[in-house]
């Protein structure tokens, strides 16, 4: 069975500055992948890598299909990401953002709006607040609501964790189960905070300095000496 | 960082600072009190409002290109000039001047799109002083060619409303002017119903606010800027169109001094606030026919210059326009 | 060869180059070759603002026009020599220029840009205004015509004058200044340069040069003064000028110049076109092309070569 998504060898610049050097790693269907490491050690690059938003080598496939074009056709090819900043149009508001999360879809919306509401009781009622209002948890919630308005097939998730209060990462990371054991949605998750990732994740990719250091199941790296040491503190 | 998120500075949905509010109604009283004291009062405010309709039209137009690429498109007017002599040549064609004006709308649409993506896309990542440049080449150009083609002389455009003079109750009001608020009225709404409720508005608004966050929810933010500049030589052509609706004398320069009110309208409404570059313009054409009016030193020839103190003035006041947000730099 | 080895040798050729130059030219090209200089100058004032300190203005025209109209009036009254006026038009416009900067202190960017455009259209108007004095639109003619030769010679010794003032200004401190303003005003300030004081300086300056500009622009027409000379058109085709010259760099201005001053006449003699029109139309299509090859102008490309040089 092939993976949804894979990535071959990926190199990745900003400029004239290197930060990935050779990323292979592979996300199948259905499954949760978080990629942790500490900082800057190239995991935003690596969504971006997917997204397109960053020059890079190497081979990306999406579904078998090597990846081309800008960020615009890798949305239409049903991935979604959320970046750092959540990628939040904070000048207009809640309903206008999960408008736009469908930008790529046709057809009627009714569905998904309802949807929405189940996931975020809130939004109903705040639909023509502005989003640039609304507090850290309640932009990224509308970031993942934008995201699942996108029907993607692949999410990738940029630091959902970042500025948050614990009880609140918390319910972040609930609704990514959810949506991943609901709707089926693949996620490709980067997080700081490894502890609550490997409890989320199946596998899970160890970056450090543009490399993949370490891989494997969330479980086995959970037990893993370095990984305890470095990154879950005991 | 949530805190962060929550101190920096969230823009607030379109309302202008409360001292502004309440000099535009103080404004608009005086006005009204003005219009029901005096029929020459009347006049001229109607008049001024015409043609201020026409210097707001121009004005959004510019504020169109800026709010999504921060340049400022100094052919806006040569442009839009263009297309009237389009209408023009239509016209001499055999067109009726209602199916000369509706035809050239669409020509003016991909005359605008055209522009964007031969000209200014290649340099509009580079250096905004280059996209200004290759604007202020066009405005030559065009008058180049349009005098090449069509010759500099004088040349007669029927009117569409004809000079009928209506009388309300002692105020004499040119039939032209009634169109010309009427044309510019319309267009203007119809704009701001395809901003606000059509999905390509959307994301075209998403585009100018957002254009790396717009990609990545699918949306092809380079033609969305190029329909921005074909919408805005739309509005350019109904500025043009409309602007001496009573008798329509067409030469090259026709544009030039409503480009420069234009101009003073965007700055004064706030350069990325359409509805303030429409206010500013009404302002603009009423205020100097009052003033030209009442304030006998202020005679035709300083109109330009007075508006431009003016305009000044109220910069030092509020040096973001009147409908402007302060930017808050980050260090 | 050191970098500034190469800089005084290139200095010097020139010096040569312009002064033989006039005796093998016709007196029409000697005074194509004023031009040029007189735009030299405006170019190199607008640099050291824009360039500079990053402040943007389209006024230029109406500097050059304060300064024309000095001289012509000066002139036309007093029958003061025309080089005095010169000096004459650098400390008024000096003075305007200052002032000017001071309210320009409150704006920035593109609003600073049009408030200057609206100036630079603005003050063509005043001489239509105060007719009596200033001539209206007949214009001021000044009480002394000069010689193609005379005018080759002053304008570009102004030139070289003013190349130098404008080099060892951009030297020292206050050339510091004006760069740590254009690269971070913030900064700047945290290191105890003086904003306001450099900032309204550099607008004096700028319109100063303008002024001079301007006084040889009167005495190349014949010593006419007149307010369709200072349209829109002039302050355009120096800001053209200066965008090819690139920001930061004196030697563009010397091929900004030369683009603005030659390129007119030279699009007039374009065959196919013909006609008057036909100079618009390929001056239009030449600043677009040029722009699109060259964003950064001329001082760009210069750079870019240096660094090519260096690597090399």
């Amino acid at each position: 069975m092939t993976a949804l998504l894979e990535l071959q060898d990926v190199h990745a610049r900003y400029g004239p500055v290197k930060a990935l050097h050779g990323v292979s790693l592979s996300v199948g269907e259905g499954e949760i992948v978080a990629v942790l490491g500490a900082n800057g050690a190239g995991k935003t690059t690596t969504l971006r890598a997917v997204s397109s938003t960053v020059q890079r080598e190497g081979d990306v496939r999406f579904r078998g299909k090597a990846i081309r074009g800008g960020p615009e056709s890798v949305a239409r090819l049903g991935i979604a990401h959320v970046p750092e900043g959540r990628g939040t149009f904070a000048e207009l508001t809640v309903w206008e953002n999960l408008r736009l999360g469908a930008y790529t879809r046709r057809g009627a919306l009714k569905d998904d709006f309802a949807r929405v509401g189940t996931y975020f009781p809130w939004m109903q009622d705040r639909r023509h607040q502005m989003a640039g209002t609304l507090s850290g948890g309640e932009q990224q919630m509308l970031a993942l609501a934008r995201a699942f308005m996108q029907r993607p097939r692949l999410l990738l998730l940029d630091e959902p964790s970042l500025g948050l209060a614990p009880l609140l990462v918390t319910e972040v990371f609930r609704i990514v189960k959810e949506l991943n054991e609901n709707e089926g949605m693949t996620v490709l998750v980067v997080e700081q905070n490894a502890h609550i990732a490997l409890q989320l994740a199946h596998t899970a990719y160890v970056l450090e300095v543009g490399r993949v250091a370490l891989s494997g199941a969330s479980a086995d790296l959970q037990q893993h000496e370095s990984v305890r040491r470095s990154y879950l503190g005991y | 960082m949530a805190e962060l998120a929550r101190r920096l500075p969230i823009p607030q949905r379109r309302l202008p600072a409360s001292p502004v509010l309440i000099v535009l109604t103080a404004a608009c009283i005086f006005l009204v009190v003005g219009c029901l004291q005096s029929d020459i009062f009347a006049q001229q405010t109607v008049a001024g409002l015409a043609t201020g309709a026409v210097y707001g039209s121009l004005a959004l137009a510019l504020v169109l290109i800026y709010r999504a690429t921060e340049v400022i498109n100094f052919a806006q007017g040569e442009m839009a000039m263009a297309t009237v002599y389009i209408a023009y040549q239509l016209i001499q064609w055999g067109f009726s001047y209602w199916e000369a004006f509706f035809t050239t709308l669409p020509i003016a649409l991909l005359l605008g799109v055209a522009i964007q993506v031969v000209l200014i896309r290649p340099v509009q990542h580079k250096s905004v002083i280059a996209v200004v440049i290759v604007t202020v080449g066009l405005f030559i150009l065009i008058d180049g060619l349009v005098a090449w083609k069509w010759g500099a002389d004088i040349k007669f455009m029927p009117s569409p409303f004809g000079n009928r003079v209506y009388h309300v109750g002692g105020v004499a009001v040119a039939r032209g002017d009634i169109g010309t608020i009427v044309i510019t009225l319309l267009s203007v709404l119809l704009l701001w119903a395809l901003f606000r409720f059509t999905k390509l508005g959307l994301a075209m608004r998403a585009s100018a606010l957002r254009p790396a966050a717009a990609a990545l929810v699918g949306v092809r933010v380079d033609w969305m800027l190029a329909i921005g500049w074909g919408l805005a030589a739309v509005l350019g052509a109904v500025a043009g169109l409309m602007a001496e609706p009573a008798e329509f004398v067409l030469q090259p320069t026709l544009m030039q001094p409503i480009l420069l009110y234009g101009f003073a309208a965007a700055v004064l409404g706030g350069l990325e606030s359409p509805a303030g570059a429409v206010v500013g313009g009404v302002a603009i054409g009423i205020f100097l026919n009052l003033v030209g009016q009442y304030v006998h030193f202020i005679t035709s020839e300083l109109r330009l210059p007075f508006a431009f103190l003016v305009l000044l003035a109220v910069l030092l006041v509020k040096p973001t326009g009147l409908f402007g947000h302060r930017r808050i730099r980050r260090v | 060869m050191s970098a500034r080895a190469t800089g005084l040798a290139s200095v010097a050729v020139a010096a040569v180059v312009l002064a033989a130059l006039p005796f093998g030219l016709s007196g029409y090209h000697q005074a194509l070759a004023a031009q040029v200089a007189t735009f030299f100058i405006a170019i190199l004032g607008l640099d050291i603002l824009t360039g500079y300190t990053g402040q943007i203005s389209i006024g230029h025209g109406a500097f050059m026009a304060i300064g024309g109209y000095t001289t012509a009036v000066l002139s036309r009254d007093h029958h003061t020599n025309l080089v005095l006026t010169m000096f004459a038009a650098f400390a008024l416009c000096f003075v305007c220029g200052l002032l000017l900067g001071l309210p320009a202190l409150r704006l920035s960017g593109v609003y600073l840009a049009l408030a200057t455009f609206a100036l630079a259209v603005s003050v063509p108007q005043i001489p239509l205004k105060f007719s009596t004095y200033l001539g209206g639109s007949g214009g001021v003619q000044s009480a002394k015509t000069v010689s193609h030769l005379w005018l080759y010679a002053v304008s570009w010794s102004a030139a070289a004058v003013l190349f130098v003032l404008a080099w060892l200004t951009l030297r020292g401190r206050t050339g510091r200044a004006f760069r740590a303003i254009r690269d971070s005003e913030v900064a700047a300030t945290s290191s105890g340069v003086m904003l306001p004081l450099y900032k309204t300086l550099a607008f004096g300056i700028s319109a100063a040069f303008a002024g001079v500009a301007g006084s040889l622009f009167v005495m190349g027409t014949n010593g006419f003064a007149q307010p369709s000379e200072f349209g829109i058109l002039l302050s355009l085709q120096i800001l053209v000028g200066a965008a090819v010259a690139g920001l930061g760099s004196l030697w563009g201005v010397v091929a900004g110049a030369a683009f603005v001053g030659l390129l007119p006449t030279i699009s007039n003699d374009v065959p196919w076109i013909g006609s008057t029109h036909g100079q618009d139309v390929v001056f239009g299509l030449i600043v677009i092309v040029v722009m699109l090859l060259l964003p950064t102008g001329v001082a760009g490309l210069l750079a870019r070569l240096a660094r090519a040089r260096a690597r090399a």
